[in-house]
C-alpha cells in the first residue's frame, strides 16, 4: 500500500524523463505511462504528471500490474505527480 | 491461442456487442487499459458491436432510451452547462436530427473534458497489440465485408472466442 502522500519531501528523485497527462482523463495516463516506460532502460526513472484524480489508484494498480516501482505519489497545487522507476 | 506457459502474462477476453457512442467507449478503454498493464487482450466484435471495426467509424448515441443519459451543452457559462435539459419522448422520437444533435454534444462535451475518441482509443489499442476479433456470422447477417474493417483485425466465430476466453482472467461481455 502506497501513502498518499502531500508534497513537502525533502528527498529528492531525479527523473531521466517527464511525461504530462494533465487534462487527460482515463484510460489516457495508464497508457501514456506505460509507452513512455518502454523507452527507458531498466533503473530509469519516470515523473508523470496527472490532474485526473483517478491517476493516484490507476497509477498504483499499474505499477502493482507491471512491476514497475512507484517511488512517490503526491498531490501539488491540484496535480497528481508520480516518480515510477523501470523494473 | 490457448494460454500453456504458466508464466504468461494475465489475460482479458471481451465480448463488445453494442455499437452505439456510447457503448463503444468501455470495451476500447478497458482494453487500452489492460494492454498498457501487459496483459494479453482480446476483443471479440459481434452484433451490433461489429461496426466498431470498420475503417470508417460513425457512430451515434440517441438519448431515446437512455432515460438516464444527462442532456447537458458542452458551452457557455457553467451554470448554464450543468443544466440537465428534460426532453420528453415525443421531441426526441419526432425532431429531425436530434440523434445528430445529441452526437455531436456528447463528442464535444467528451472532448472538453480530456476524454480520448473512439479512434484514437482504437488505435492505442492495435498499438498495444490487442486482439480484434471480427464475428463471422454477423458479417454475413449484415452484408459487412473484411475490406470495410481496419487490417489488424482477424475474423473468427464462438468456438475461436470461446477457446480465447477459457484461458482468459477477466471475461466481460459489454
Amino acid at each position: 500500500m502506497i501513502v498518499h502522500k502531500e508534497a513537502q519531501m525533502t528527498d529528492v528523485i531525479k527523473e531521466d524523463q517527464v511525461l504530462d497527462c494533465s487534462g487527460m482523463l482515463c484510460p489516457m495516463p495508464v497508457v501514456k505511462t506505460s509507452k513512455a516506460m518502454k523507452e527507458l532502460q531498466s533503473g530509469q526513472v519516470l515523473k508523470m504528471v496527472a490532474t485526473d484524480p483517478g491517476a493516484p489508484p490507476d497509477m498504483e494498480a499499474w505499477s502493482r500490474q507491471t512491476g514497475n516501482e512507484l517511488l512517490r505519489s503526491m498531490s501539488e497545487d491540484g496535480k497528481f505527480i508520480f516518480y515510477l522507476k523501470k523494473k | 491461442m490457448s494460454k500453456s506457459d504458466p508464466n504468461a502474462p494475465k489475460r482479458l477476453a471481451l465480448i463488445a456487442s453494442k455499437g452505439t457512442l456510447d457503448w463503444a467507449y468501455p470495451p476500447f478503454i478497458l482494453a487500452s487499459a489492460a494492454g498498457a498493464m501487459g496483459w494479453d487482450v482480446g476483443i471479440f466484435f459481434t452484433f451490433y458491436g461489429l461496426p466498431l471495426l470498420k475503417t470508417d467509424l460513425h457512430m451515434q448515441v440517441s438519448p431515446l432510451g437512455n432515460p438516464a443519459m444527462p442532456m447537458k451543452m458542452p458551452f457557455g457559462p457553467e451554470g448554464f452547462q450543468n443544466i440537465v435539459w428534460p426532453m420528453p419522448n415525443i421531441l426526441m422520437a419526432n425532431v429531425p436530427g436530434f440523434e445528430a444533435m445529441a452526437t455531436g454534444l456528447m463528442k464535444q462535451t467528451f472532448k472538453n473534458k480530456g476524454v480520448a475518441s473512439i479512434e484514437e482509443l482504437r488505435d492505442m489499442c492495435v498499438d498495444l497489440d490487442v486482439k480484434m476479433i471480427g464475428c463471422q456470422m454477423t458479417m454475413d447477417v449484415f452484408g459487412f465485408k473484411k475490406e470495410e474493417f481496419i487490417k489488424e483485425c482477424t475474423v473468427g466465430g464462438a468456438a475461436m472466442f470461446l477457446e480465447y476466453a477459457a484461458d482468459a482472467d477477466v471475461q466481460l461481455f459489454i
